[in-house]
């Protein structure tokens, strides 16, 4: 198995490696004029105004928040998932129940207005 | 050593290094950046123990979730000015207690395993998964975890909206 | 032996090992050898599949918008793509004032790397395939984590609040379509009882499409708004938001986040064939390896068609409609799917193949029906009338005979 895992390695330095590669010989054939008006930052044309900060509305955050859920959700049931063929009934109602409590979840969200992009 | 134990030390130091510069970065987006280096290293801790599941959970959960929602908590909370002080009044206080544990931890540690620090090979049939989910759902196993972890995953949501639309309603 | 005809890619790997360990060369360096030369292959191989790929696409947008596509750089504008990428080596790096340079810099690495990392785990025929690891569908779902935290990167590297506030919109939209992606990728787990994608492939003796064409369908869907191309391009949308978050990236470092793009929208293509289309499987695939690598291609090929179709012929959503679309009709349909499939399977264990696409089938086309009537009745509920009754119109004869409501004359 770690055999495996050691492609993944590999394959993973190259996959980073490739890009970087690419982008440092970009760098090398590119013609390096640096300007301070070409580095200013684009807002439209205008000049920018104050420093660097977004005001984040909370939506954000919730959705992110509720992914989080049904990502922790999801990963519990990949064991399942995988027993899946060999499991009892009641294993599987189990389950359904696992599901069902979180698709409860899931509405109390929509109903309070959380999965509102507004 | 042979090349799981330098894999091992490597990992060990990037991991530990990630969280000391986590702690003492200047910008809080540069610490959740720390943090992810962090994470990673104990990804493949956990990829050097053949616990393959788990170390991709890593990966998934903590990586694409949690490090997600603390960059979107930082951007929500973040002042424009990020002039404060970096270390509170107790910080000195709080590396003592820190490095006491740590210490606590090698000398007891130590005496466990002197001298033998391999790490078992399990064998290329050796699957974790199956086996894990069937005892999730055993009954004899740990299906009222299961269970109980739904519910905690309810309560958190449930507790999560309850307070952004009270920060929403005081807010608007 | 396998004649070279046959399965060209392990003849050539094993000619090479056996001549590195002739040479005298230790198993462990020809393993990491092998590795090594195997990644470089398939990185490279997968790059320039990108360009093969990009006029593919202008091509057949430019066909679906009723105009020939690049044409005139070498026969049928093939030599387009080439003579892009090199336009674009030598355009200028420019890096904006008080950007910080190293997620600035390693955002567009990591973002063609998340999608190349995914080419390791694709078994692509019989024989050949990159890693076969225990954990292939996790794997999957995890890289595409790393490519949000190069997308978070790249809007926080930018130093420009349009950029910032673009790429959290976009992680915001990837991280909710990753909700229905993990849960319908659970129900080709479930049967064929494994996470490894080999096993995953070798399970699908009746393709998973035809067990379960709505999870398959609420997955490509999900894939779609996951690599951010049409209809669900608005945070990338090129005409409109003022930008994006690669708005002050120029160069190469810009051609690599196209490139990341149209690399995700194939890699996608090929996950969904591996998971749901049968992968390398087909006639004589198993006797012949290099069928499967046809066969796979071809598969992947037609879905990836089919989101150049998606792209060329449907309007892009507003960010509310995405992210209505993901909570309130995916998340909650990939569950209830997974809930009746979970059971409805359990009773056909044992029984035969037949019987079990047939009962599969009808329950999701039973599920798509009911689906069918619950958006529609939605639909009539929404659509209120919002202009006012008709009043009489300014014309001659409402002036001169006078109608019920009185207007004068």
């Amino acid at each position: 198995m770690l055999s495996t895992w050691l492609y993944v390695g590999i394959f993973t330095l190259v996959a980073v490696a490739l890009p970087a590669i690419a982008i440092f010989l970009a760098g090398l054939l590119a013609p390096k004029k640096p300007n301070p008006i070409k580095e200013a930052t684009y807002e439209c044309g205008v000049e920018t105004v104050g420093p660097t900060w977004t005001q984040l509305r909370v939506q954000y955050y919730l959705f992110a928040l509720v992914f989080l859920i049904f990502d922790v959700e999801s990963v519990l049931l990949y064991p399942w998932a995988v027993a899946y063929q060999q499991l009892p009934l009641f294993a599987i109602v189990e389950a359904i129940i696992f599901l069902a409590i979180l698709l409860g979840g899931l509405f109390y969200a929509w109903r309070k207005g959380a999965l509102n992009w507004q | 050593m042979n090349v799981l134990q330098w894999v091992f030390v490597i990992t060990a130091f990037l991991t530990v290094g990630a969280a000391v510069m986590m702690v003492l970065s200047r910008r809080m987006m540069h610490a959740a950046l720390w943090l992810a280096v962090a994470l990673l290293g104990v990804g493949v801790i956990f990829i050097t123990l053949e616990a393959s599941f788990f170390a991709i959970v890593q990966l998934l959960v903590y990586i694409g979730a949690i490090l997600i929602l603390i960059v979107f908590a930082i951007m929500l909370t973040q002042r424009t000015d990020e002039s404060g002080p970096r270390l509170n009044a107790y910080a000195w206080a709080a590396a003592g207690v820190a490095a006491l544990i740590g210490a606590i931890l090698t000398f007891s540690m130590a005496g466990w395993m002197l001298g033998n620090t391999g790490l078992l090979e399990l064998g290329p049939a050796f699957d974790a998964i199956l086996p894990l989910g069937q005892a999730l759902v055993d009954t004899e196993g740990f299906a009222v975890p299961f269970e109980v972890a739904s519910v905690l995953l309810l309560a958190a949501l449930i507790g999560a909206i309850y307070i952004a639309f009270e920060r929403k309603g005081e807010r608007s | 032996m396998t004649a070279f005809w046959q399965d060209p890619i392990t003849f050539l790997r094993l000619w090479l090992e056996n001549l590195l360990l002739s040479w005298g060369v230790s198993e462990r360096w020809v393993l990491l050898i092998r590795y090594a030369v195997g990644a470089i292959l398939l990185a490279t191989a997968a790059l320039l599949f990108v360009i093969l790929q990009l006029w593919l696409e202008r091509k057949l947008i430019g066909r679906l918008q009723d105009r020939l596509g690049p044409n005139r750089v070498g026969p049928w504008g093939l030599l387009q793509p080439i003579a892009d990428v090199l336009k674009i080596f030598t355009k200028e790096h420019i890096t904006p004032a008080g950007a910080d340079r190293v997620p600035f810099n390693l955002a567009p690495v990591l973002s063609v790397a998340a999608a190349l990392m995914v080419w390791a785990v694709i078994p692509f025929s019989a024989t050949v395939f990159g890693a076969d690891l225990n954990v292939g569908i996790l794997y999957l779902l995890a890289v595409g984590a790393v490519g949000e935290i190069a997308i978070i990167l790249a809007g926080w590297g930018s130093n420009n609040k349009y950029a910032l506030l673009g790429a959290l919109r976009t992680v915001a939209q990837l991280i909710s379509y990753s909700v229905p992606m993990t849960l319908s990728a659970l129900v080709p787990v479930m049967f064929s009882g494994s996470l490894n994608l080999n096993a995953i492939t070798r399970a699908q003796e009746v393709w998973f499409i035809v067990l379960a064409p709505l999870p398959a369908l609420i997955f490509f869907v999900a894939s779609v708004a996951e690599v951010g191309r049409a209809p669900f391009d608005l945070p990338e949308a090129e005409s409109e938001l003022v930008a994006g978050y690669s708005v002050e990236y120029s160069g190469l470092k810009f051609g690599f986040f196209y490139v990341a793009e149209f690399l995700k929208a194939f890699t996608v293509s090929l996950i969904f064939a591996v998971l749901f289309l049968g992968g390398w499987r087909g006639p004589g695939a198993e006797a012949y390896p290099v069928l499967g690598f046809v066969y796979l291609f071809l598969k992947s090929g037609a879905v990836y068609l089919l989101m150049i179709l998606f792209r060329g012929t449907l309007p892009r959503f507003r960010i509310d409609q995405v992210m209505d679309l993901n909570w309130k009709v995916f998340t909650p349909l990939a569950l209830i799917l997974l809930m009746v499939i979970a059971l409805v399977d359990y009773f056909l264990r044992g029984g035969l193949p037949l019987v079990r696409v047939l009962v599969l089938l009808g329950v999701n086309t039973l599920a798509y029906i009911v689906l069918d009537r619950l958006l529609s009745s939605r639909e009539r509920v929404r659509r209120q009338p919002v202009a006012q009754p008709v009043r009489p119109v300014a014309r001659p004869e409402n002036l001169i005979n006078p109608t019920e409501t009185g207007v004068a004359s």
